[in-house]
């Protein structure tokens, strides 16, 4: 009988130990050797943060893809990079300070919690110039860049208002601020512009990222009644439910037409891109500035793509007509009058939104169902 | 074929030994999984062995991360060594946060100092009151504390969701759900300027010692012991086993929630919905791996922050996914658990003759 | 009224998918073995079956991966916890751990991955009926698949000898190992069983559910399953009925939300869990309710002394 000597185990495991510290070490001094004295200018770093994962097909699919335009446009002026899943806790912001030690220049993070953390650690960085999606605050070497969704939500509207049977349309709805709520509204409000007689349903979730729960609540409101469905989350989970049973909907952040191609009626996208090309070429070129940016249909950001081929060709006529209207500036979506659920008027005859008034918007126009959560 | 065979007494060596071998089972089989994805192991073994301690600001981050998962473990080894499986430190750390969140969300800018004090104790209040409903119900109607433990964690996160999506939530925010930022007075202080390391490191380690001399020193960790060890031996013995129930979950409710407390009034600064961050289910692993030892438990936090930041790194630097992290701690936690069993029984290879 | 109906319809589905995973993880708690791994084994079986169609096209392909990947993690965790003596709830902990960071893992590529245009199920003619037709008769067959299967348990547990001996292991495996029978074999097979319906449950819901891969989308069901099987007191029946409630919960939510009813959601979400703790206390209040509803054995770990 063999028995595992004692003293035979022992010398492998301190083999082993040994042998792996040392293989360590040594892949460590390989790192360490200095970098070849580059014959032109070093690519500038950029990196990316995102909330989700690369392969959601919505939201983080979107900034990806944008960052992919990024690179082809500046070839090998710059280098990317991104971190996918990062979450919006404090464990953010050791992303954040590792991307800044790792030597890149600009930093982008997409999504609203990784403000305070980008704060932090962009007042710790002054060199380094970082860019924050949907948030608010702002420094000097930080800015906030956020897109017009509102203007695909109104598009996305006037379709439905057009294609729906039953006059109710349903929104599967994430996080109750102010950008999601504006969403509902406009979405309201473009199908209301063809349909006077519509009606919104909204379920709220509570997250931005729940397929099995946006799932059920693309259900709900089927069963509800809606037949054509909107959402502001990021799967395409709701296409795909409305695909199951025979309704209507839209892709949202990206183009989802692949998902759902009976039930496709138009993808409301943002492009990133323009904006990312915009930021990185100012950052080459040394002319980076904070600010505030808010792009839309105008600069390229916003868009309603793949309209499905039932559509009647009146409203795709309007659609292109908005299109061009926001693009150079003789239409606006929020342009009084407009009505609350109470029937009070929130804005006056001909008068326009202003951004900030846009910014805060808390409250349900006329023809939304419910209340607004808190 | 080969035949597991009792050792008439458990092996020494294997208690300290089986740890080590589990970690190097990992290693090997996280080379594998390197090799497979294409990666340089190496690199890879770089990323979580030797990255987060390289630099005196990583391994500033690397306390900041194993300081809530030794604080709970601590709390857990005492109440396993009862044989009290508290599964739900995870609720427990939430509802610390809570409370903790909520003395300071308290806080304005004339407030002192001492309001630090003031949170932290409210973390250890309201962990070990969320731990003292398990004990309770395990006390009164003998329901099983594992069932109720884990259920409480869900309830837990209720709870948080519903205050920060309502009462508490921050009205100038733009209705995100989160409360404000707590007021720089209410911050755990730090131990020094550039790192994230604060007070709760020292609290930490103080914690170390005191449960050691607690399970090795006194009467009373011993009689807590025995109860979880040989429960007849020990109501023979006269002591208590409803004491020692209640003083398990209690301590190890007070050490989740002094944890949560630790974490939200220190590199969170508010209350979000994202405070559940799994370090609760973690530091199972933590007081597992550690072997209940104090000790043990602090080799064992170190390690499994070096996982956690390892993966974040190999994600940023060599573009691994991060689920990585998890599959190396779930390796860890079988190989270690399938180690042990070289404690008790020894492997003998047996010719199939008789 | 037909607002009513569909509820129902989606709380039939919604409810299957616990219910395939609680029963499995009755027949494991059954013979005394509690896997806390539930969630992890879902999550594997969900990618295994997701990817199973992408491949072959096939949803029995997916439902039959899924059952596969489900019985060989338990089958990791018997050998562990039933050979090897590890402690049930670690062991358990470690295989949700793992679980759920190697199905993210191995799931990557298939994250934008769709799967066939999923088929859309109704019994001809009961299907017409108006209401009760959308309410009953428009299920996917794993619906009514694990009604038939509650009442094949129930038989085999209460009627069959192997269900005795099973039930025997549970109760008192000192006593099963005197009369001998291979206790530790039997708690085997018990959890392979168990694994392998866990595994079928999370194919179902990565192949009909929400048709899609995405890490975690179990999202804590396999947790909920484990509540279930304690909430229902181990009897099959009590299990689907359970299972329905629990699954409803999310479809009430918002069906009320639909309603304009203003009821914080977390509240609701609670409830599940809330109820669990309640049943457990009752029935634990009183030993001799204990004896009649719990195995005996359950998480306790069992030697044979010879």
């Amino acid at each position: 009988m063999t028995v595992l000597n004692k003293r035979s185990i022992l010398k492998i495991a301190a083999i082993s130990i040994v042998a792996a510290a040392a293989l360590v070490a040594c892949g460590k001094k390989e790192e360490a050797k200095p970098a070849a004295p580059a014959a032109k200018a070093e690519p500038l770093k950029v990196a990316f943060a995102y909330v989700g994962p690369v392969g959601d097909g919505g939201w983080t699919f979107a900034h990806d893809n944008a960052r992919k335009e990024v690179e082809k446009q500046f070839g090998d002026k710059i280098v990317t990079s991104f971190v996918e899943k990062v979450p919006e806790s404090a464990d953010a912001e050791r992303v954040f300070r590792d991307l800044a030690s790792q030597g890149n220049k600009v930093i982008f993070g997409t999504t609203f919690g990784y403000m305070d953390p980008m704060l932090k650690v962009a007042a710790d960085n002054k060199e380094i110039k970082f860019e924050h999606a949907t948030g608010y605050k702002t420094a000097d070497n930080m800015r906030t860049y956020d897109s017009r969704t509102y203007e695909g939500a109104y598009m996305a509207g006037v379709i439905a208002g057009k294609m729906t049977k039953t006059n109710t349309l349903g929104v599967v709805a994430s996080i109750p601020i102010p950008e999601v709520i504006r969403n509902i509204n406009t979405f309201t409000l473009g199908a209301q512009s063809v349909n006077p007689k519509v009606k919104t349903k909204v379920v709220w979730i509570n997250e931005w990222f729940n397929p099995p729960k946006e799932t059920e609540a693309a259900t709900s409101l089927i069963n509800g009644g809606a037949d054509v469905l909107m959402q502001n989350t990021d799967s395409s989970a709701v296409l795909q439910t409305a695909e199951k049973m025979g309704k209507r909907a839209f892709g949202w952040d990206s183009d989802m037409t692949a998902y759902g191609p009976k039930a496709h009626l138009g993808s409301a996208v943002i492009n990133w891109g323009p904006y990312y090309i915009k930021a990185v070429g100012e950052a080459l070129e040394g002319k980076w500035a904070t600010g505030q940016s808010w792009w839309g249909v105008k600069e390229g950001a916003i868009d309603m793509v793949s309209v499905a081929a039932d559509v009647p060709e009146d409203t795709k006529k309007k659609v292109d007509e908005i299109k061009a209207g926001l693009k150079d500036g003789s239409f606006s979506i929020w342009k009084g009058p407009i009505v609350g659920q109470d029937g009070k008027e929130v804005l006056a005859k001909d008068v326009v939104a202003d951004d900030k008034f846009l910014g805060g918007i808390k409250f349900y126009v006329k023809g939304v169902e419910g209340k607004v959560p808190n | 074929m080969l035949k597991l065979e009792l050792r008439p007494q458990a092996s020494n060596f294997w208690r300290y030994g089986s740890p080590l071998l589990a970690l190097v089972i990992t290693v090997a089989l996280g080379i594998g999984l390197f090799v497979l994805l294409g990666k340089d192991p190496l690199r890879g073994l770089q990323m979580f062995f030797w990255e987060p301690v390289k630099s005196a600001y990583a391994l500033g981050e690397l306390m900041v991360k194993a300081t809530p998962l030794l604080v709970i473990a601590l709390g857990l080894a005492v109440c396993y060594r009862s044989n009290v499986w508290n599964i739900g430190a995870e609720g427990q750390f939430v509802i610390g946060a809570v409370a903790a969140g909520g003395v300071a969300l308290l806080a304005d800018k004339e407030t002192g100092r001492w309001i630090v004090l003031a949170v932290i104790l409210a973390g250890v209040a309201g962990g070990m009151f969320w731990a003292a409903i398990t004990a309770w119900l395990k006390d009164k109607f003998h329901a099983n504390e594992i069932l109720v433990s884990l259920m409480l964690v869900y309830v837990a996160d209720m709870v948080l969701g519903y205050l920060v999506y309502g009462p508490w939530k921050d009205p100038a925010g733009y209705n995100f759900p989160q409360t404000k930022t707590f007021e720089t007075v209410t911050q755990i202080p730090r131990l020094m300027s550039g790192s994230r390391m604060s007070v709760g490191l020292i609290i930490a380690l103080l914690g170390v010692a005191a449960v050691w001399i607690f399970l090795f020193r006194t009467r009373a960790g011993f009689a807590q012991q025995v109860g979880g060890l040989a429960p007849a031996a020990s109501r023979y013995a006269g002591f208590s086993s409803r004491k020692a129930l209640w003083l398990a979950l209690l301590v190890s409710g007070g050490a989740a929630g002094l944890a949560g407390a630790l974490e939200v009034a220190g590199p969170l600064g508010q209350l979000t919905p994202y405070v559940p961050s799994g370090y609760g289910f973690a530091a199972i692993i933590v007081a597992y791996v550690g072997r209940l030892h104090p000790i043990g438990m602090v080799f064992s936090a170190v390690l499994m922050s070096m996982f956690y930041i390892g993966g974040e790194l190999a994600q940023s630097r060599m573009g691994l996914p991060k689920s990585i992290t998890g599959v190396f701690q779930g390796l860890l936690l079988f190989s270690l658990l399938a180690c042990d069993t070289l404690m008790t029984y020894r492997l003998r290879w047996q010719s199939r003759s008789v | 009224m037909e607002s009513y109906a569909l509820l129902i319809a989606a709380t039939l589905n919604a409810g299957t998918v616990l219910a395939i995973a609680a029963l499995g993880l009755l027949i494991n708690e059954k013979a005394g073995i509690v896997n806390l791994g539930a969630e992890g084994m879902m999550l594997c079986a969900a990618i295994a079956g997701f990817a199973a169609v992408v491949h072959t096209g096939s949803d029995v392909m997916g439902f039959l991966a899924g059952m596969t990947a489900g019985a060989v993690l338990a089958t990791v965790f018997g050998l562990l916890v039933i050979y090897l003596g590890t402690n049930q709830y670690a062991t358990g902990l470690a295989l949700s751990l793992f679980g759920v960071g190697f199905s993210a893992f191995v799931g990557i590529g298939y994250v934008q991955e769709k799967l066939p245009q999923r088929p859309a199920f109704e019994i001809p003619f009961l299907a017409d009926i108006p209401l009760v037709g959308a309410a009953f008769f428009k299920q996917h067959p794993l619906v009514y698949g694990v009604i038939a299967f509650v009442f094949g348990l129930m038989w085999f547990f209460y009627k069959t000898r192997s269900g005795l001996v099973l039930r025997s292991v549970g109760e008192s495996p000192e006593s099963a190992h005197a009369l001998g029978y291979s206790v530790r074999r039997i708690r085997l097979y018990a959890v392979i069983a168990g694994g392998a319906l866990c595994g079928l449950s999370g194919a179902y819901i990565s192949v009909a559910y929400t048709p899609l891969w995405v890490e975690g989308m179990v999202a804590g069901k396999g947790w909920i399953a484990l509540a279930l099987t304690t909430f229902a007191t181990w009897r099959p029946a009590r299990i689907l009925l359970g299972a329905y409630l629990f699954g409803g919960v999310t479809m009430l939510q918002f069906h009320l939300q639909g309603l304009g009813v203003q009821v914080p959601s977390q509240w609701l979400s609670a409830l599940p869990y809330i109820a669990t703790i309640v049943v457990l206390a009752l029935i634990s209040r009183n030993p001799a309710w204990i004896r009649i509803n719990m195995p005996a054995s359950l998480g306790k770990p069992f030697q044979p002394s010879s």
